[in-house]
């Protein structure tokens, strides 16, 4: 493989960590968020600070790669946790909008603190090293399994419900801000653990690289992929990351290709590629077997008419 | 003589509208009891007071014996009343299994990282939750819908999986609000033997909203009449037949 191509797969793999998170967030519980770049970033610096050589203009700790993941992974879950209680209880939209606050607040704290680079960045000073591609699928393994295994139990089953219809979950028992909290701060976790491994990637980390923009194009890798679907996010996440060098053919309008193939599949397909649906055998099952259920039902209701005009 | 629920001088404002005015009563144990009251005589309110969705006012409402004013709703449930709703609120984009298994979850206790890990208590844990909400779809009998959409069900079904929903979190008091709301003669019927059905079986307290006069003289052993957010009047289904305040309240009086 290329080394271009093994580039692109790392930052694909960096990608699904985050969307992972966010596809919990919104796919399954139902929260959009705008500002999952915030928590990428707080990742990066820790665990910049927690990686990078003592030896360097701006030192850090010099720990492997592995305990940076999870001490930035720990940070932004720490923090989203702290912003979770102020804005969890809003409702909906107005959540939205708070994250999208915090995202951008977040991002200029860092571009006005010199201790880290400010605005101008923090080099980290190592090589980029594409053995790392190793450490990053490791990561999207135990991050696709864990998240699967939450979805597919009772805590996972609770969030959904809160997607479906709030007040329903709430009189069915279920501790609607707190389910709310836990999904908030795995993904943040998850976007933290992303942060860090693409500074690492980089070589190098600036505020600007955690903008609202980068939020937009995990909200949209996660729609796009479908929401309340694992194998969604990893397809998205996989497709969308790859989608804009496939379009480096169009130069400066390739981003406005970008733009358009989304709206285009959106029209297309507004569920995205694999809402509600998994790509695994019981994933297939339950597709075939609503499917059943649908024509079964379909079929009674003719029969019923059928009947009903002959009587 | 003290019931499950005893409600006493509730009280609900919404600014200066008393949508429920001092209203006190209680609900015997084991019994099927009606609210009845013309439009907006505050009966689902009264629903919303004691399942918590909305905060008292003023008053208690009590639940067992303790208080349980202004608890949060999931903490009521907890305790035991479940509910359905005026304008049925299924989990839509699931599947009539998915919905009742969601609502079991109080039936296990294994916390996020045993979910996480897939720890034995989580396996064991899940396996009896999959069996207890394949039972009470074949109680229940919508076995054969079981992988139907909940929206793509035929209405009446509908209100049936909204009481099999709530049933699956082991209620003491079962809340139906307006349960044959837009039913047939027919699917009415059908209604009244699956209340009277699951109170036996289930052993629970049945506290039900409804218009349909008839169905609920027939079911309920005795009923609670709301008129303007108040009780008019309260006794048997007898009693309240042949009560002139109930008569006026519905058909208005002779003068007017």
């Amino acid at each position: 493989m290329s080394s271009y191509t093994l580039g692109i797969l790392m930052l694909a793999g960096i990608n699904l960590v985050a969307v992972l998170g966010l596809s919990l967030l919104t796919g399954f519980t139902g929260l959009f968020s705008f500002g999952h770049a915030g928590f990428m970033a707080i990742g990066a610096y820790v665990g910049a600070f927690l990686t990078v050589s003592p030896a360097r203009d701006i030192p850090g700790l010099g720990l492997p790669l592995i305990v940076g993941v999870l001490g930035g992974g720990a940070a932004a879950g720490l923090v989203s946790w702290l912003v979770g209680r102020i804005t969890l209880n809003l409702k909906g939209d107005y959540f939205c909008i708070a994250t999208l606050g915090f995202g951008e607040a977040t991002r200029l704290v860092f571009n006005n603190v010199q201790r880290f680079g400010g605005s101008r960045g923090w080099p980290l000073g190592a090589t980029r090293d594409m053995g790392d591609i190793w450490i990053i699928l490791a990561v999207d393994v135990v991050a696709v399994i864990l998240v699967a295994n939450l979805v597919k139990s009772r805590h996972g089953r609770n969030m959904i419900a809160i997607r479906e219809e709030e007040l329903a979950s709430q009189v069915t028992g279920i501790d609607v801000f707190r389910y709310k909290m836990v999904s908030l701060v795995i993904s943040a976790i998850l976007a933290g653990a992303a942060g860090v491994l693409l500074g690492n990637y980089l070589t190098f980390i600036n505020p600007k690289i955690f903008n609202l923009t980068k939020s937009t194009e995990l909200i949209i890798i996660v729609i796009f992929g479908g929401l309340g679907s694992i194998s969604g996010s990893v397809l998205g996440a996989l497709l969308l990351t790859a989608l804009p060098e496939v379009l480096r053919f169009f130069e400066i309008w390739r981003l406005v290709f970008y733009g358009a193939a989304v709206i285009l599949i959106m029209i297309s397909r507004p569920q995205g590629l694999l809402g509600g649906m998994e790509l695994t055998p019981s994933g297939i099952r339950k597709i075939l077997a609503e499917r059943r259920a649908r024509l079964a039902l379909r079929a009674e209701a003719a029969r019923e008419t059928a009947e009903g005009g002959s009587r | 003589m003290s019931g499950i629920l005893e409600i006493r001088g509730l009280t609900k404002r919404f600014g200066g509208l008393a949508a429920v005015d001092n209203v006190s009563f209680s609900v015997r144990e084991g019994g099927i009891s009606g609210l009845i009251g013309p439009n907006g005589a505050g009966k689902t309110t009264i629903f919303n007071l004691i399942t918590g969705v909305y905060k008292v006012t003023e008053g208690t409402v009590s639940f067992r014996g303790s208080e349980i004013t202004n608890l949060e709703p999931f903490r009521i449930a907890d305790r035991g009343i479940t509910r359905t709703f005026q304008n049925i609120r299924l989990f839509k984009n699931l599947s009539v299994y998915e919905n009742v298994l969601t609502a079991c979850h109080m039936s296990a206790r294994y916390t996020i990282p045993e979910a996480l890990f897939r720890l034995p208590r989580f396996v064991r844990e899940e396996k009896a939750l999959r069996a207890k909400a394949e039972d009470l779809l074949s109680i229940m009998g919508l076995t054969e819908r079981r992988d139907v959409q909940a929206n793509n069900l035929p209405y009446g079904l509908q209100r049936r999986l909204e009481i099999v929903r709530a049933l699956a979190l082991d209620p003491k008091l079962l809340l139906l609000d307006e349960p044959a709301a837009g039913m047939n003669p027919d699917e009415t019927e059908q209604l009244m033997h699956l209340i009277s059905g699951i109170r036996e079986r289930f052993k629970l307290t049945v506290l039900v909203i409804e218009h349909h006069m008839d169905l609920v003289m027939r079911l309920c052993e005795s009923i609670v009449v709301l008129n303007f957010g108040q009780k008019l009047a309260e006794g048997t289904a007898d009693e309240i037949r042949g009560d002139p305040r109930v008569v006026e309240a519905y058909l208005g009086s002779g003068e007017n």
